[in-house]
């Protein structure tokens, strides 16, 4: 082809910048990461968080759910009775307020129920596996285990599965048609259950044909103290006194309840008697309100609804209808008994001073280490000392919540299909965490966070309908959207905008980018303008 | 004025895009098709604030006149780093000819696509600050007393860098350079000397004059969208910070700009025929000191509250001025 003439004194064509390639000035070089968000390195069900607002900030709930679902079968649950720690770690809480992580979940547990989304099994590994206990932990693993093929028994003393969520957690905190439409879904992997029965032979179940048992027997048995009493009043454990209220009759109460302890179960049994129409409902603990093992919403939940609390008491004797206590004060962190002595007046006194494991018929087995406390002892891999056990949930020693117990049912369940295939299970390494300090928070906007509507005080105190109320979904879909993505791409464009060389190409909504090295020269502004920090700057090395 | 605020979403308002905008709502800088009107491979210093303003500007040009657009450019940075003969970084129609007169070649290039009746053709000059408020300022004058129909962008990095840093009457007071040492009784430039090009462009009465910043993409997007139809001279402002120039580090310099603009240092508005429209309200705002402290040319002062008193003072006297902040 001829080209046309050059104008006077021009004696080159025109050429393209593109020939010089100043990718070779770079010192330093972007790289696109996966940093670890605080909320997932908190959730002790491993749940990337993150993750799943991501789905749910562009409405695909579907699929929010279906990562919710890789760590964890209960978002409808645990979106209402966890005590999410992961908002506690949520990096908005140095901007405003944490994302209300939990109220989310539950927007996505309810709307599967609703949608009736369901689980799949996976194909048939030929194994099979024995799970002692229906509770939370029982059941994570049941589901992780038919995931991944093997067949499945859950042997339960009770009448029904659940564990604690069903004869613990008062239905005004967790409905029960919650509970078992989480809990049917799991069923309906064809997972196997037997009810009323009582474990207390593991081997004779491995005989039976188990390749592998995993235990989670919760932890039932109502802790005790002395107390003198002479006619004393009415006593009741708060574990039977909760489990009463499944039952066909309500449990007897008198008119005036005293609940000794200062955790959940306390706070739970006090106001599950409130609710009973009890007159007075007191609770006698020995610390004082910062140092109980209940959260102070729960507390705070139980004065609203007219409960009493009597901190730093301990009860001294009991009569028919009075029960003399203590003032207590603490000294440096230990408590110290006053001697100045209080008489109130009470019928009926629940004990809520701790529970213990059930686990005398362990010891029969070679290995297994019992504590005192009746705690089984579990390695890293959630074994116990005999091959081919495991062990999770408030049985072992850990803090005892429903998602820890999850956490160690899904944990168990990776171990136990190691164990089964004879391979070692490796966990994938976690990444560094996403700090605060890598955010660009200047690209945020301001949101403040979505709060649930309480049932009014009225109704609280006297029926056990649900008190909390979900987020109906534009609210959910914009407090996932309050998220700060921390550490991962979550495509604002910032970098493929900011970078004076167009060093950055777009491959497409979903996608993500890439970085053209041929023309990055390092300058790092993608790196100190990504607002949620997922862009690594590491040293070019010769 | 008023850039679009997106209907809730995390970033979005503020960020350059967003994946859960519509295409029509993104800005120009995010989408794959954009122009990149100034090429990969050009000679920009790294994290260049003037290469970036550029693209943004004149991209956004490229958009609103659907491509029908002729640049003229000033001698300086801009022009050396993009076009070293025989090759440029520049994917539009582009001419240079010397370091002052661009505002007078633009009019040229205006006049010839009139006679040629090429109405649709939109003409663009820009040049750096001495190019446009010391060197090209008797050219830039004529042609907004002519009313040239030529939108004239200004990038604004406060000093002749192209021949190393050398002071223009748009250096900031005790900024270090080339020419104003931090040595003597006043050291860095003078306080009281020098101009603000954009009140002087309002002060000749044209139709649109705005200022902008590379920190604030969707502002700068949007006064380019604007002034593109707008018929008689135009005049953009645009703070580009220079990492080279100022000592600040190659990746703050849009953290750089963004303290100017938070500070009220460097006042972001918009005029028409001489008078305030719109004026950007400050976010987040911060002290002159934190703006100062990013960067070497004012080292010299940091250790001296009475010289960042005058500086915070200026800033001050921008945010009453130009009406920076919110009503409460
Ligand atoms: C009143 C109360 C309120 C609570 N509130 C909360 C809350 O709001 N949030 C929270 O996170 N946690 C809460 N918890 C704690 C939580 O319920 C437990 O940590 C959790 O249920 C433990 O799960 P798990 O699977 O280990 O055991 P469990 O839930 O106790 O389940 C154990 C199961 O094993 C069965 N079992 C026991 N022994 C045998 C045997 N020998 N053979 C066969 N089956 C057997 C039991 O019948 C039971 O079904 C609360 C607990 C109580 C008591
Ligand atoms: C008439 C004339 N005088 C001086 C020069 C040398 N010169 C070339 S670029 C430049 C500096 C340009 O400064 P500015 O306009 O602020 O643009 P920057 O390089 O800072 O972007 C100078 C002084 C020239 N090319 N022509
Ligand atoms: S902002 Fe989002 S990703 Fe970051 S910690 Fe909170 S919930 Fe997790
Ligand atoms: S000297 Fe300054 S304006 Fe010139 S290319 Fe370098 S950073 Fe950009
Ligand atoms: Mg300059």
């Amino acid at each position: 082809m001829k080209t046309p003439p050059r104008p006077f004194a021009i004696t080159l064509d025109p050429g393209s910048s593109m020939h010089n390639l100043t990718g070779s000035w770079r010192t330093m070089r972007p790289v696109y990461s996966h940093f670890l968000p605080p909320c997932n390195q908190a959730c002790p069900a491993g749940e990337d968080i993150q993750q799943w607002l991501y789905w749910a900030e562009e409405g695909k709930y579907r699929e929010a759910w279906e990562e919710i679902s890789k760590n964890n079968p209960f978002p409808a649950i645990v979106g209402r009775v966890c005590y999410h720690p992961c908002e506690m770690g949520c990096n908005r809480n140095k901007l405003d307020l944490s994302v209300n992580i939990h109220a989310i979940e539950r927007f996505l547990g309810d709307l599967a129920i609703e949608k009736k989304w369901s689980f799949k099994a996976g194909a048939d590994s030929g194994k099979h596996v024995a799970i002692i206990g229906g509770g939370p932990s029982g059941l994570t693993a049941a589901y992780h285990l038919r995931r991944l093929g093997h067949q499945v028994s859950v042997y339960d003393a009770g009448p029904k599965a659940g564990g604690m969520m069903r004869f613990g957690i008062p239905k005004y905190r967790l409905p029960r048609e919650i509970l078992d439409a989480e809990i049917e879904r799991i069923e309906k992997m064809g997972v196997r259950f037997e009810f009323n029965r009582t474990i207390d032979d593991v081997d004779a179940l491995r005989k039976g044909g188990a390749d592998a048992v995993f235990i989670a027997i919760g932890a039932h048995l109502n802790r005790k103290t002395e107390i003198p009493a002479k006619d004393a009043c009415r006593i009741l454990g708060a574990t039977e006194f909760l489990r009463e209220m499944e039952g066909a009759e309500p449990p007897k109460i008198g008119r005036r309840v005293a609940v000794y302890g200062g955790g959940n179960t306390a706070m739970d049994a006090a106001r599950t008697a409130q609710r009973l129409g009890a007159d007075e409902v007191m609770v006698i603990y020995r610390r004082d309100r910062e140092h109980m093992k209940a959260h102070d919403f729960e507390a705070q939940e139980a004065l609203d609804e007219g409960v009493h609390i009597h901190w730093l008491r301990t009860i001294k004797a009991i009569t028919e209808d009075s029960i003399t206590v203590e003032e207590m004060k603490l000294e440096g962190g230990t408590l110290v008994p006053t001697g100045r002595e209080e008489t109130l007046s009470a019928d009926t006194l629940i004990m809520a001073i701790g529970q213990n494991v059930s686990s005398e018929f362990l010891k029969k087995l070679p290995g297994v280490e019992v504590r005192s406390d009746g705690t089984i002892g579990v390695d890293a891999q959630m074994q116990t000392g005999a091959p081919g056990v495991f062990a999770g949930g408030d049985m072992v020693p850990a803090e005892r919540t429903v998602t820890n117990a999850i956490g160690h049912g899904k944990k168990a369940a990776r171990y136990i299909d190691a164990y089964l295939q004879g391979t070692p299970y490796t966990h994938p390494e976690k990444p560094p965490l996403a700090k605060f300090d890598a955010l660009n928070v200047w690209y945020y906007t301001d949101a403040s966070r979505s709060r649930q509507e309480m049932l009014d005080r009225v109704r609280r105190k006297t029926g056990f309908e649900e008190i909390v109320q979900g987020l109906d979904e534009e609210t959910a879909k914009f407090e996932a959207r309050r998220c700060l993505s921390c550490g991962n791409c979550f495509e604002c464009d910032n970098c493929f905008g900011v970078c004076p060389d167009n060093a950055v190409i777009k491959l497409g909504t979903g996608k993500g980018y890439k970085f053209n090295l041929d023309y990055c020269k390092g300058c790092g502004l993608c790196v100190e303008e990504c607002p949620c920090g997922c862009i690594d700057f590491v040293p070019e090395v010769k | 004025m008023e850039s679009k605020t997106v209907k809730f979403y995390q970033t979005g308002t503020f960020t350059v895009g967003n994946r859960l905008l519509s295409e029509e709502e993104r800005h120009v800088q995010a989408s794959a098709e954009r122009t990149n009107s100034l090429n990969s491979g050009h000679r920009a210093c790294q994290g260049c604030g003037e290469a970036l303003g550029a693209r943004y500007a004149i991209d956004a040009a490229m958009k609103a006149t659907n491509g029908q657009l002729v640049a003229v450019n000033a001698t300086g940075c801009l022009e050396v780093f993009s076009t070293p003969y025989p090759e440029t970084a520049w994917q539009i129609p582009w001419l240079h000819s010397v370091f002052g007169n661009a505002p007078a070649v633009a009019d040229g290039v205006a006049a010839a696509l009139r006679v040629k009746g090429k109405k649709n053709i939109r003409v663009v000059a820009q040049g750096g600050d001495g190019g446009t408020v010391d060197i090209g300022f008797g050219c830039l004058s004529g042609m907004f007393e002519r009313n040239a129909d030529v939108l004239y962008i200004c990038y604004d990095n406060e000093a002749y860098m192209n021949t190393g840093v050398q002071r223009s009457g748009a250096t900031p007071p005790s900024a270090r350079t080339a020419t104003t040492q931090a040595v003597g009784v006043h050291p860095g430039n003078e306080f009281g000397v020098g101009k603000f090009l954009p009140r002087i462009a309002m002060a000749h009465r044209i139709p649109f004059v705005a200022t902008a910043s590379v920190a604030n993409l969707h502002d700068l997007e949007e006064k380019v969208r604007k002034a593109i139809p707008i018929q008689g001279a135009r005049y953009i402002h645009v703070f580009v910070p220079c990492p080279l120039g100022w000592g600040s580090l190659p990746q703050h310099t849009l953290k750089v700009a963004r303290m100017a603009m938070e500070s009220g240092l460097f006042p972001i508005f918009e005029a028409e025929y001489g008078k305030l429209t719109h004026s950007y309200k400050i976010r987040r705002q911060v002290k002159v000191e934190e703006y100062l402290r990013l960067q070497k040319r004012f080292a010299h002062i940091l250790k001296e509250p009475a010289t960042i008193g005058l500086l915070q003072k200026m800033a001050d006297a921008n945010i009453a001025e130009f009406n920076l902040m919110e009503e409460k």
